[in-house]
């Protein structure tokens, strides 16, 4: 990987939309068992943690468990579709399909095909939160209209999820090369990201620290405090960070995997 | 109008994972008018998919000057892959979508309008034989039927110029024979065509002009009957001797008549290139002992060897 060209300016050609169209027509060819997991885990989830696990804990943030755990379960999803669309499924398309291959081909440009991965990914994140957001509106647990607003908000968060998933996919030998990002970066930013409990003041700062670089935090205080009825200065730049972060790993993962498929 | 390609000392080169560098095209120099079904012969390696895949804007040369229809492909890649058409080596059809769908989604990559794409869709799976299958899953098909459908697919857009890689690799006769039909179609419609082979008798059979590539470097350009007389002449003669009785070239070249031809041989076989070789096999039954020989017609194959060696490549 030559460093300084993971900086360089992307040439688009208006034509990403082209690529997360295929993937959409894709994802609505199955869309019976697309649409069950953002269905079948959030209950599972509220069920087994919010209310199982939930009676023996007291209000968080004033708020019972169960409710204080659902605007999570919206984050969270979008973090499952948008980090597994752009690894595993970056990389069945790229490498064994040769998916790339055929569409950069076309006046598609690869700097397109990537942005396009990524403007999927974050589409099926936001249809999957849709999904998740109807799950626990239906368990009584949506306080404020303004959860709506999550939507796009796990929208800009996806493509940091997504573009972690694109860059390990641009050096991956092969497929189990995915484990590293699913456990240095997935599963911690999963539990620890002020998902299931809240980032208190008692916790080590370095815990702070580590938490709130993840943009899954950010995520989730805006869907948390939004679910309340608040959009504050807080919450604001939160959402800033995520704009930030989503916009300098996707220019890296676009750049990262020119190098790797323009020799 | 500008010829479909120039080339002027086009280079590529790669680096292996051990830093060291090596040229898959080597300064390659060439000009195909319009209209043309031209050739790129060579053995494994010889860079002609290398040299493909500059001309489509799919990498970058490294050194040298290319011009595809007379467009730049560095600078106007875009302009350039919407007037190509595509059949690489390996069948990147999307296994995502079914017969008629791979056509459909691939038009739309170049804008077609829905029914415009429809409309050549269902055309071009006519004109390769697979409107029966257009509800079919890739997966499904046969080696010969994926082949067909790449083709159709590099046609959806109309191009001025077809790239085919290698289109009749791993086929059985009847399939190959189909699509060197489809291949003649095209070009009697005047689409020029370029095309990679390592089968002689393909080439021979459809390109009107063609080069010679090993190493990354042109050896011969030529129409391919002038290229089999200037190189091998009308004739081959070819003789299997017994077991360790085996001549020498020498040996050979004092039979009357033989002292011009060309003679190689390999193990026990013994190749006499020549424009009248019947009187030499005629003397050299007499002289040795045969296991057999045979005289035929010379072919491109013998140029493609001549040039490029017997030696395995890869």
């Amino acid at each position: 990987m030559t460093f300084p060209l993971l900086f360089r300016r992307p040439r688009f050609s208006g034509h990403s939309h082209l690529v997360a169209w295929r993937n959409a027509d894709v994802y609505f060819l199955a869309w019976k068992t697309d649409f069950l997991p953002p269905l079948l885990e959030p209950i599972l989830w509220l069920v087994a943690i919010g209310y199982g696990l939930g009676t023996f804990i007291e209000d968080v943030e004033g708020v019972p468990y169960a409710e204080f755990l659902a605007p999570a379960l919206l984050t969270l999803t979008a973090l499952n579709a948008s980090f597994f669309e752009c690894s595993y499924g970056s990389f069945v398309r790229m490498y064994w399909q040769k998916t790339y291959d055929a569409i950069i081909a076309t006046p598609v440009a690869l700097d397109d095909v990537i942005l396009g991965e990524l403007l999927w990914a974050a589409t099926k994140s936001v249809i999957n939160a849709a999904i998740v957001l109807g799950v626990i509106a239906a368990f009584g647990l949506v306080h404020s209209w303004l959860i709506l607003l999550a939507l796009p908000v796990v929208f800009v968060a996806a493509f940091a999820f997504g573009a972690v998933g694109i860059l390990t996919t641009s050096q991956a030998p092969n497929i189990d090369a995915f484990n590293y990002p699913m456990y240095l970066y997935v599963t911690p930013m999963w539990f620890l990201s002020g998902t299931f409990f809240p980032l208190t003041d008692e916790l080590p700062p370095a815990f702070h620290f580590l938490a709130y670089t993840f943009p899954l935090t950010h995520a989730t205080r805006i869907a948390r405090g939004l679910n309340q009825g608040l959009i504050t200065d807080d919450l604001l730049n939160s959402f800033l960070w995520l704009v930030l972060v989503g916009l300098v790993l996707t220019l890296l993962s676009i750049n990262a995997m020119r190098q790797r498929l323009i020799k | 109008m500008e010829p479909a390609l120039e080339l002027d000392g086009v280079t590529k080169v790669f680096r292996t994972w051990d830093g060291k560098e090596f040229n898959a095209v080597d300064g390659v120099t060439l000009r195909v008018p319009r209209g043309q079904l031209f050739g790129f012969l060579g053995p494994n390696g010889a860079g002609k998919t290398t040299l493909l895949r500059l001309i489509h804007a799919f990498w970058p040369p490294t050194r040298g000057r290319l011009r595809v229809l007379g467009y730049d492909p560095a600078t106007q890649g875009g302009e350039l892959k919407a007037r190509i058409g595509v059949a690489p080596q390996d069948n990147n059809l999307d296994p995502d979508f079914n017969v008629r769908r791979n056509l459909t989604t691939y038009a739309r990559y170049f804008r077609l309008p829905r029914a415009e794409a429809a409309r050549r869709a269902d055309e071009l799976l006519d004109f390769v034989g697979l409107k029966d299958k257009r509800r079919e899953e890739i997966d499904t098909l046969s080696g010969g039927m994926k082949r067909r459908l790449v083709l159709a697919r590099s046609l959806i857009n109309e191009p001025d110029l077809i790239l085919l890689d290698e289109p009749t690799t791993g086929l059985d006769p009847q399939a190959r024979h189909l699509v060197w039909d489809k291949i003649r179609e095209l070009r009697r419609r005047g689409t020029t065509i370029l095309l990679t082979t390592h089968y002689m008798e393909e080439a021979e059979l459809l390109c009107d002009d063609l080069v010679i590539m090993d190493g990354g470097k042109i050896h011969v350009q030529g129409r391919p009957a002038d290229l089999i007389a200037k190189h091998v002449g009308r004739d081959v003669l070819e003789l299997a001797f017994h077991p360790g009785s085996t001549p020498s070239v020498e040996d050979l070249r004092r039979l009357p008549g033989a002292a011009d031809a060309r003679i190689e041989i390999h193990a026990d076989r013994a190749f006499v290139y020549h424009d009248d070789v019947e009187s030499i096999a005629h003397q050299a039954k007499a002289r040795f002992r045969l296991e057999s020989s045979l005289v035929r017609r010379a072919g491109l194959e013998d140029v493609f060897l001549r040039l490029t060696g017997r030696q395995l490549r890869e």
